[in-house]
């Protein structure tokens, strides 16, 4: 059944795998968030109590989701890793990590700006503020152990065991406003059946998601491969790659 | 899968599951303090689960919906005061809704406004007649999750305005 899969446990494939899905990776990012972000920041009708300002929307609410989706992805590569001693899987779960970070940052800046004029506070320590904050920690404390150690096998098993701690933070970042009292509100799309947006605010959303859904791909992709390259460099298959890429370079340049 | 495997899984997946329940249980023991404010009905009557009421004096967060009518602005500064009654779907308000009021001045957010979600930060007190009411140092809008454009909102009957402030009024208050 997981026979076809067998083949991509070997770096060499993987990595020229990664690099053949980026161009269309990258050409779907930039179609769907140029159409997307223009039509939700140009197009897309006001709010009628918020006006403009909701426009936010449509980059906290990808960035707030992607970030615990990254880090969902994370935990399964971590898992992986853990069970099955994969060594890609410790690659990829080093190459998602900062990314996480970001959107997780992006999430809460993008956040307490809008904040700021529609709450009247930039922070509150409310549930859903403060457990994406602590995703925010979990990724930094995962970065930090996949550099603390010379042995890449080691980091991939220490970084591996926090992010399954961590995975915990997952259901209560997305129930914290169903569970608690929370000044956050409820979600918006994410409910099943009939989602709080009308049609023509909703279309714009769609596409800015999934822009940011290739365009993470694209960074993780990118990533990926050059942390394959890293963790592979005595091999032969690596230095013929660096050699033939010298050579090309010397050649272009005269 | 080969045995070592099979041991690993079990061994991850069972402190998996141990870190789950503890923080299940944890949460579950937290829940009360997890809230970020009290609703009206809470500070009257005390917490659902648990029956712990607020003293008075303490200092605490009252989050519910503005009752239609009770908005009492002073004309002369920004001094301004209105009941809170319990959240809940669909919004419709009752006299026999527990209420209870919030006294503050200074500017409210842009959302303020009637049957509007609103989080106090404040002192819980009782009045020379026996109310309790919160003596408020700060006012927090809570937004829904319902976005609309104007048309719609206005098709729907949902008008909105921002409150105005008179050159008078800003004055007096600082």
């Amino acid at each position: 059944m997981w026979k076809w899969l067998h083949p991509y446990a070997n770096p060499e494939v993987s990595y020229h795998f990664a690099g053949k899905i980026l161009p269309w990776l990258s050409a779907l990012a930039a179609l769907f968030l140029s159409i997307g972000l223009i039509w939700a920041l140009a197009f897309a009708p006001a709010d009628y109590q918020q006006g403009d300002s909701f426009r936010i929307f449509y980059i906290h609410v990808p960035a707030a989701s992607l970030s615990m989706g990254i880090y969902l992805g994370m935990a399964i590569a971590a898992f992986t890793s853990l069970v099955w001693q994969f060594k890609l899987a410790d690659a990829s779960a080093a190459a998602m990590a900062p990314v996480g970070a970001t959107f997780t940052a992006i999430a809460l800046i993008t956040g307490a700006a809008w904040g700021k004029p529609m709450w009247g506070t930039w922070w509150i320590w409310d549930a859903r503020l403060t457990s994406e904050l602590i995703l925010l920690f979990l990724y930094l404390g995962v970065i930090a152990l996949h550099n603390a150690f010379e042995d890449k096998n080691l980091a991939g098993k220490a970084a591996g065991i926090l992010t399954l701690v961590g995975v915990i933070n997952l259901p209560i970042i997305k129930y914290s406003v169903e569970w608690w009292n929370t000044l956050h509100q409820g979600s918006t799309v994410s409910k099943l059946g009939k989602p709080s947006m009308s049609v023509d605010m909703l279309w714009p959303f769609v596409f800015c998601f999934l822009g940011f859904i290739f365009l993470v791909s694209v960074f993780i992709c990118i990533r990926f491969r050059s942390e394959i390259l890293a963790r592979n460099s005595i091999r032969p298959w690596v230095r013929t790659l660096v050699s033939e890429h010298i050579a090309q370079e010397k050649t272009n340049a005269v | 899968m080969n045995p070592r495997r099979k041991k690993r899984l079990t061994i991850v997946g069972s402190v998996l599951a141990g870190i789950a329940v503890v923080s299940g249980l944890v949460l579950y023991a937290l829940s009360q303090n997890i809230d970020l404010f009290y609703t009206p009905a809470e500070i009257t009557q005390g917490k659902k689960d648990s029956g712990i009421k607020p003293q008075i004096g303490q200092r605490i967060r009252i989050g519910g919906l503005v009752v239609p009518n009770t908005v009492k602005r002073d004309p002369d500064n920004l001094k301004v005061s209105f009941s809170l009654s319990d959240m809940k779907m669909p919004i419709v308000f009752d006299e026999s809704d527990l209420m209870v009021s919030v006294h503050y001045e200074g500017i409210l957010p842009d959302l303020f406004r009637e049957a509007q979600g609103i989080v106090a930060n404040g002192t819980l007190t009782r009045s020379s007649s026996g109310e309790l009411y919160v003596e408020a140092s700060e006012v927090l809008a809570k937004h829904d999750e319902n976005y609309m454009p104007t048309e719609l909102a206005e098709a729907a009957g949902k008008n909105y305005k921002k409150l105005d402030y008179s050159d008078k009024q800003l004055n007096n208050g600082y």
